[in-house]
């Protein structure tokens, strides 16, 4: 998101908070979130892709809905009303072709209206297909987890994405030789998958509560959230929106403030630090030891700036139409163990990944009969393989999720094994292991960032090499 | 404790924020650019911060005192053993495409020469744009920093009267200008529209955030540049200069048949040539002379042959009049050790400038 993009949402959650109430905040919130996700879409070379891709989200979104809801659940007024709301939307969007000269809501010109309402009757039609087909299958939710992962997988994976970008290319008439992975730049995909997912499994396991469509779509494309998170749980975001809201004094000057600290976190600090962050060209130009250090830690606090100063935002223009979005951070660069850290850094994917995939796989791997700390090594080391891979799909990021993987369980066996053996009450002895923890823990996560911030292992070993002087 | 009321907050954070725009004019005079990192924190720049591409750790701005407080020179105490020799000119002076080393300043230390029984020490204050007017303001202030000797290098492109506020540094500075324009007397109009008068609101905060911003990315840039010791964008390819041309024998709008020194700012040149009593010597720099399509009708991209021989002449006659250390060097460096423009040489011809410049500061030390 833009400076532009934030105040445009500022204003209309300001707008959106002071005056509409029950359904018709509910009903507003869904129509800006369809917008922003249009909106908020970057620019793509292909072909009226811009406008696909979003609405590719959102066939998705009201898919999940379709078969996670009750049979004839879109029968209701309230989602009928949705449904046309999504529609109309959509609609609307396509429409700005005819209305201005330039394109407003879309980087590039919407494709012609019959085509969009041609989506829009197909969508509709394969939405209806698949639901019926749904009610009969019930693999139906697996295999829609299955697809999901599918897409990321793709987006995530540059190999594949450029291959998807060149099919897609030749389908339209598009030379392939500029293709590139960047092509299919899908907006907060990974946010709204995990989403999906997240309410997909908890329909397996029968604990997802009965959401109507507006809430639900709401939910997964929520415009404060869209592009960077937090990712919230479907439940806990239904209960704030149903609750009657109005946007007090207190309640604006709250948001406002964490708005301000966002915006100086993310324009001010993180843009700043970004001129002397380690990335590619840095990593080879680089010539002493020291300096290395000092663009590694501009690197390590750019990201956490950066990234909080968004979830910042996020938090703040959600709080002005009553949405309480989850902290994402809690000071992580604070934190005496690697444990912790990650119990304070990106805190709803890690919750996420704990719910759906840590937990799931221990009580999977006790079924074998291996050494407790073998599983615990196994668990770590999936656990941050698969955080580091949602990232992206190439070497770098699964080395960061190995590092992590390996810190995570060293830390838990050195914890255990210090716990037996010492036993220091001096207050002051205490608190410099609490500072060499901190400090531990810090550059180990900075170290970490060696990985995340380069393309290849090789650049991110010889800058490890010359971070300890050894080149 | 109550919670404020919205109101009054958002009252008194507007009015905050206009008093604090209109107090921030009287900062108008305080010359915010003299604080710097470099020379403290950061080593100081071999030349003056210049360029656009974030790659290069480098940006261009119109504030020659925080220029200056950039540059190595500032930072520099002079040894009693240092003949201390300023370079003045064009971006090929500044040294587009080129390392801080290999440039013609470069060289010139790389050369290890002595001049009046005391060791060179060159410094490139050579800054892109090519225009007399900012030359001047540059040679004005570098009298500020004791050298013993100013190299002003200079080509035919200099000159026009018409370019001289063309210059972006020119044309935001106009307290410099005016000060110039004053302390030289030189026959140039302080209130030129082409220069930026800024007005009132132009000087608030909320104006001159951009400009501010400006010179905190200069500070952070030291940190790349003292990390890298990189401080311009070396693409790997480039488009090289032109060698082929049109039958076009324009230079300018003047036309062959008038007279060409009317059109020309050799009042400024004086100016500067004039200005301290320490030596100066002036250089027709280098330039490239095509062989390709119509070279008989232009030497390159910039110059007709008409205009430039008589450009020379002019020159040579001045010079001699004024008994001012001359050398044209116009023709020194063959065609192929020019880049990507007319008078941007690669390392090799830097050499060959070098080897001349350098002897002809040996020779004039101690002249004036």
């Amino acid at each position: 998101m833009g400076l532009t993009q934030i105040f445009a949402s500022i204003l209309t959650a300001l707008l959106v908070g002071a005056w509409m109430r029950g359904t018709r905040r509910v009903f507003s919130l869904l129509a800006l979130s369809i917008l922003a996700v249009f909106w908020f879409q970057p620019a793509v070379p292909l072909r009226s892709f811009d406008f696909w891709i979003p609405s590719l989200s959102i066939l998705l979104v009201v898919l999940v809905w379709f078969i996670t809801s009750n049979a004839g659940a879109w029968k209701s007024r309230q989602n009928i009303i949705g449904l046309a709301v999504i529609a109309g939307v959509m609609t609307l969007v396509g429409l700005t072709r005819y209305i201005f000269p330039d394109p407003v809501l879309t980087t590039t010109t919407p494709p012609r209206l019959i085509l969009v309402v041609g989506f829009i009757v197909l969508a509709s039609v394969a939405i209806t297909a698949f639901t019926t087909l749904s009610r009969r299958l019930a693999l139906t939710l697996s295999f829609t987890i299955i697809v999901l992962l599918a897409i990321l997988v793709i987006l995530k994976s540059p190999l594949l994405s450029l291959q998807l970008s060149i099919f897609l290319r030749e389908l339209t008439g598009r030379p392939t030789d500029t293709a590139s992975a960047l092509d299919l730049r899908w907006l907060g995909f990974s946010y709204i998958s995990f989403r999906l997912i997240h309410v997909l499994r908890d329909k397996q396991t029968g604990r997802l509560p009965e959401l109507s469509l507006p809430e639900f779509t709401t939910y997964v494309v929520f415009f404060p959230s869209l592009s960077a998170g937090p990712i919230d749980r479907a439940e806990r975001f239904a209960s704030d929106l149903r609750k009657e809201f109005h946007l007090t004094q207190d309640e604006t000057l709250l948001a406002g403030q964490r708005i301000v600290i966002g915006l100086f976190k993310k324009f001010v600090i993180a843009d700043a630090l970004a001129l002397i962050a380690l990335n590619d060209t840095l990593a080879t130009q680089v010539r002493t030891t020291g300096w290395m250090w000092i663009v590694l830690y501009a690197y390590t606090f750019q990201i956490y700036f950066d990234f909080s100063g968004y979830t910042d935002i996020a938090i703040g223009i959600a709080r002005l139409v009553g949405i309480k979005l989850p902290e994402n951070f809690n000071s992580p660069y604070t934190k005496p163990n690697i444990t912790q850290f990650w119990n304070s850094w990106h805190i709803t994917l890690t919750q996420w990944i704990r719910s759906y995939f840590f937990n799931p796989f221990n009580r999977w791997i006790r079924g074998y009969n291996i050494p407790a700390w073998t599983m615990l090594l196994l668990g770590q080391l999936a656990t941050m393989f698969l955080i580091g891979l949602w990232h992206g799909i190439t070497l770098n990021f699964i080395l960061w999720g190995a590092w992590h993987g390996l810190g995570l369980f060293l830390q838990n066996r050195w914890s255990d094994f210090a716990k037996k053996r010492f036993n220091i009450n001096n207050p002051r002895a205490q608190k410099a292991l609490h500072i060499g923890g901190v400090l531990l823990t810090f550059h180990f996560a900075a170290l970490g960032w060696v990985f995340f911030a380069l393309s290849s292992p090789v650049l991110s070993f010889n800058v490890i090499m010359k971070l300890f002087g050894l080149t | 404790m109550s919670s404020p009321r919205l109101l009054p907050v958002l009252l008194k954070a507007t009015l905050l924020l206009v008093i604090f725009n209109f107090l921030f004019i009287l900062t108008n005079n305080v010359p915010f650019g003299k604080s710097s990192l470099y020379n403290k924190i950061f080593p100081g720049r071999e030349r003056f911060p210049f360029g656009e591409n974030q790659r290069g750790y480098n940006l261009s701005l119109f504030n020659l005192d925080a220029m200056f407080a950039a540059h190595v020179l500032v930072g520099a105490p002079k040894a009693d053993d240092e003949y201390r020799v300023i370079l003045i000119g064009d971006s090929s002076v500044w040294g587009t495409l080129l390392t801080p080393e290999q440039n013609l300043a470069g060289q010139l230390n790389l050369q290890n020469i002595s001049a009046c029984n005391k060791n060179v020490r060159a410094y490139n204050l050579g800054y892109p744009y090519i225009s007399l007017l900012q030359e001047l303001m540059i040679l004005d202030e570098a009298l500020n920093y004791q050298p013993d000797m100013i190299v002003w290098l200079t080509t035919l492109e200099s000159f026009p009267k018409e370019k001289q506020f063309g210059a972006p540094l020119v044309a935001n500075s106009p307290d410099r200008v005016k000060q110039l324009i004053a302390k030289y007397q030189l026959p140039l109009d302080p209130d030129d529209p082409a220069i930026n008068h800024p007005t009132t609101w132009d000087q608030t905060f909320m104006q001159q955030r951009k400009n501010l911003a400006n010179l905190i990315r200069l500070q952070l840039y030291g940190v790349p540049w003292s990390a890298t010791g990189i401080d311009q964008f070396y693409p790997a390819t480039y488009e090289r200069a032109q060698t082929d041309f049109d039958a076009d024998d324009s230079f300018y709008d003047i036309k062959q048949n008038e007279p060409l020194r009317d059109q020309l700012s050799l009042d400024i040149l004086d100016a500067g040539l004039h200005a301290t009593d320490i030596p100066i010597v002036l250089v027709n720099e280098p330039i490239l002379v095509s062989n390709g399509v119509n070279s008989d009708i232009r030497y390159n991209f910039f110059y007709p042959r008409w205009a430039y021989d008589e450009y020379r002449v002019m020159l040579s006659e001045y010079t001699a009049q004024q008994n001012i250390p001359y050398l044209d060097l116009w023709d020194l460096v063959p065609m192929d050790e020019f880049t990507n423009s007319g008078v941007h040489l690669t390392p090799f011809g830097e050499s060959l400038l070098a080897e001349k410049v350098g002897a002809a500061i040996q020779t004039t030390c101690g002249t004036k």
